[in-house]
């Protein structure tokens, strides 16, 4: 597998220090902005390992143990290299009354990976996920930051050849 | 006659989520007359309009905001909930994104109202274009010192849990922490985000309060039923020919909303049952949809209008399968702070899996029932009550479907 390699030393460039400090301020407590943060480390370093909690805990004066609580909390933090696209097909009920299970079953074959896992290649990540709120046009996935909408088989193989 | 449209009146309009726009079609002259009343006086009118919360629980939003100590002399924090989550829910999705504005709108009268400087609009983290699309809306805002000045707008991506569309749960992933909700009481409104006195509302509760500041309490409460005022966005999705959002008076049908605005029913065509307020609330059978859908109307009829997410569900959808599916999500959400969520909802999940599968015990709907009924009222906050309704209404309402299912 030959995902992103992650941006060594762990640190972020001044004018990331200057964001976070910008974003410290927006809240009563500067640890509200724990989550956007994290976000920027993410975009950063491309997944939250054990060394980038370290460090944003440390920008943050907290434990290394409450970032971690919060990084395995939700569900956008990855904890480990994924790939260089992320595939989320909904599963929940509007998408599976309208064949999201079928939707799944093509991408596992087509891809030859589970959901949850990564292919060889590192391309693609393919996950299956709850409710993104957009039942009206199920079913649908979440292809990196979009929303793909309606799918078909044949709609899915014109998105996965836009990924490379 | 098509009843008026009031959130989604300018969602066909090109570029309606500008300002240049908003303004065209009578944007922010709202704030500017809430600024000319006092606070007390616009809590007054939005009591007298009979606005009710739209994101779940049905709380008449006037008396929330008068919940506010009044001899409080620190902050107050004005919360928007924007974590859009509950399965079959998608209608602020297009609030923010074809009308950001109104929504700033709306928080600077209720920011008037209560006296909050400083607001913060929490958006679920998979939004990145409403996302967008908000941010650049509050820039605008900024850029013409609409905010800036007395009230500040903080615009705050949440990372992916269901549960944060709770309040106390948003609240402490506000303050950095994993969401966990917190025990009531204290309400927010007395110590909530920050340990200040703090308004959770959600994003359509908020884009109401402009039209209700201009127009009056009374237009507002005639659009309604005695006890809720207004219109709503209905999100319908499943086995209908038209899924989309509809706005309707809260004095809509079921039976209106499925026929009438979304075109009837697929599939076969002919209609086995309903989740009509997002997927925690109880189910309804064809036979059960001459309901009007408001929160008492749905109350009546022993389910809730929650999100108003409806999803409908023709003769050929697989009941068992469908609460497998529910009960997937409850399983995988449960912030795991409440043993009896926690233990009942990965345990039902596996339970409704096998029976679909073909290995259910015949003791297995009965034990789901059992844990589900003694579950109720037990937890800190209302996810477990939530999806309790799905658990007990699916299987006692078609039972038959299940045990078919249950090798003898």
């Amino acid at each position: 597998m030959t995902p992103r390699a992650p941006a060594s030393p762990i640190a972020f460039s001044a004018a990331q220090l200057a964001e976070v400090r910008r974003l410290q301020a927006l809240y009563p407590n500067p640890r509200g902005a724990l989550l956007p943060v994290l976000h920027l480390a993410q975009e950063t370093f491309d997944y939250i390992s054990l060394e980038v909690e370290e460090y944003v805990a440390e920008l943050f004066d907290l434990s290394p143990a409450h970032v971690h609580e919060v990084v395995t909390f939700y569900t956008l933090y990855f904890r480990a290299p994924r790939g260089r696209h992320v595939v989320a097909v909904c599963h929940n009920l509007s998408c599976h009354l309208a064949g999201a299970p079928r939707l799944l079953a093509y991408l596992r074959a087509r891809l030859g990976v589970e959901a949850g896992e990564t292919t060889d290649d590192g391309r693609v990540t393919l996950l299956a996920v709850e409710c993104l709120c957009a039942c009206e046009h199920a079913p649908m996935a979440q292809v990196d930051d979009r929303y793909e909408l309606d799918l078909t088989p044949d709609k899915l193989d014109r998105i996965l050849e836009g990924l490379r | 006659m098509t009843p008026e449209r009031i959130l989604t009146r300018n969602f066909e309009r090109p570029g309606s989520h500008t300002l240049a726009v908003y303004r065209e079609t009578g944007g922010y002259t709202a704030v500017d007359r809430a600024r000319q009343m006092q606070p007390a006086a616009i809590v007054e009118e939005v009591k007298k309009s009979n606005l009710r919360g739209l994101g779940g629980a049905g709380f008449p939003a006037g008396a929330k905001w008068s919940f506010i100590p009044k001899n409080h002399t620190g902050p107050v924090y004005l919360v928007v909930n924007a974590d859009e989550g509950e399965p079959g829910t998608f209608k602020d999705r297009y609030l923010l994104e074809r009308d950001p504005h109104a929504l700033i709108e709306g928080m600077l009268i209720a920011a008037h109202a209560i006296r909050s400087r400083l607001g913060f609009v929490y958006i679920r983290g998979e939004y990145v274009q409403p996302w967008r699309r908000f941010s650049e809306a509050v820039q605008e805002a900024y850029a013409v010192g609409l905010l800036g000045q007395d009230f500040d707008l903080v615009v705050h991506r949440g990372a992916g849990a269901y549960i944060c569309g709770e309040e106390t749960g948003l609240i402490s992933s506000l303050e950095g922490k994993k969401g966990w909700p917190k025990l009531k009481p204290p309400f927010p409104a007395i110590k909530g985000a920050f340990d200040q006195p703090t308004i959770v509302n959600n994003v359509e509760t908020l884009c109401h309060v402009p039209h209700i500041i201009n127009r009056g309490a009374e237009w507002f409460a005639g659009l309604g039923t005695k006890t809720q005022g207004g219109t709503r966005i209905y999100s319908v999705s499943g086995r209908v020919r038209r899924p989309a959002i509809y706005e309707a008076p809260v004095s809509v049908t079921l039976r209106q909303l499925i026929e009438d605005y979304a075109g009837g029913v697929a599939g076969n065509g002919r209609l086995k049952a309903v989740v009509p307020g997002g997927s925690s609330a109880p189910i309804l059978t064809a036979d059960q949809i001459d309901v009007t859908m408001d929160v008492d109307g749905l109350r009546n009829a022993g389910s809730m209008i929650g999100s108003a997410g409806v999803v409908v569900m023709d003769e050929t959808v697989s009941i068992p399968e469908a609460l497998m599916v529910v009960a997937r999500f409850y399983a995988h959400e449960s912030c795991g702070q409440c043993t009896p969520c926690r233990e009942s909802t990965g345990w039902i999940y596996k339970m409704a899996h096998r029976i679909v599968d073909g290995h259910g015990r015949k003791e297995d709907l009965d034990t789901i029932l059992d844990v589900a009924r003694r579950g109720g009222g037990t937890t800190i906050c209302a996810f477990y009550d939530g999806a309790i309704g799905p658990y007990i209404s699916y299987i006692e309402k078609f039972r038959e479907e299940f045990e078919a299912l249950i090798p003898r």
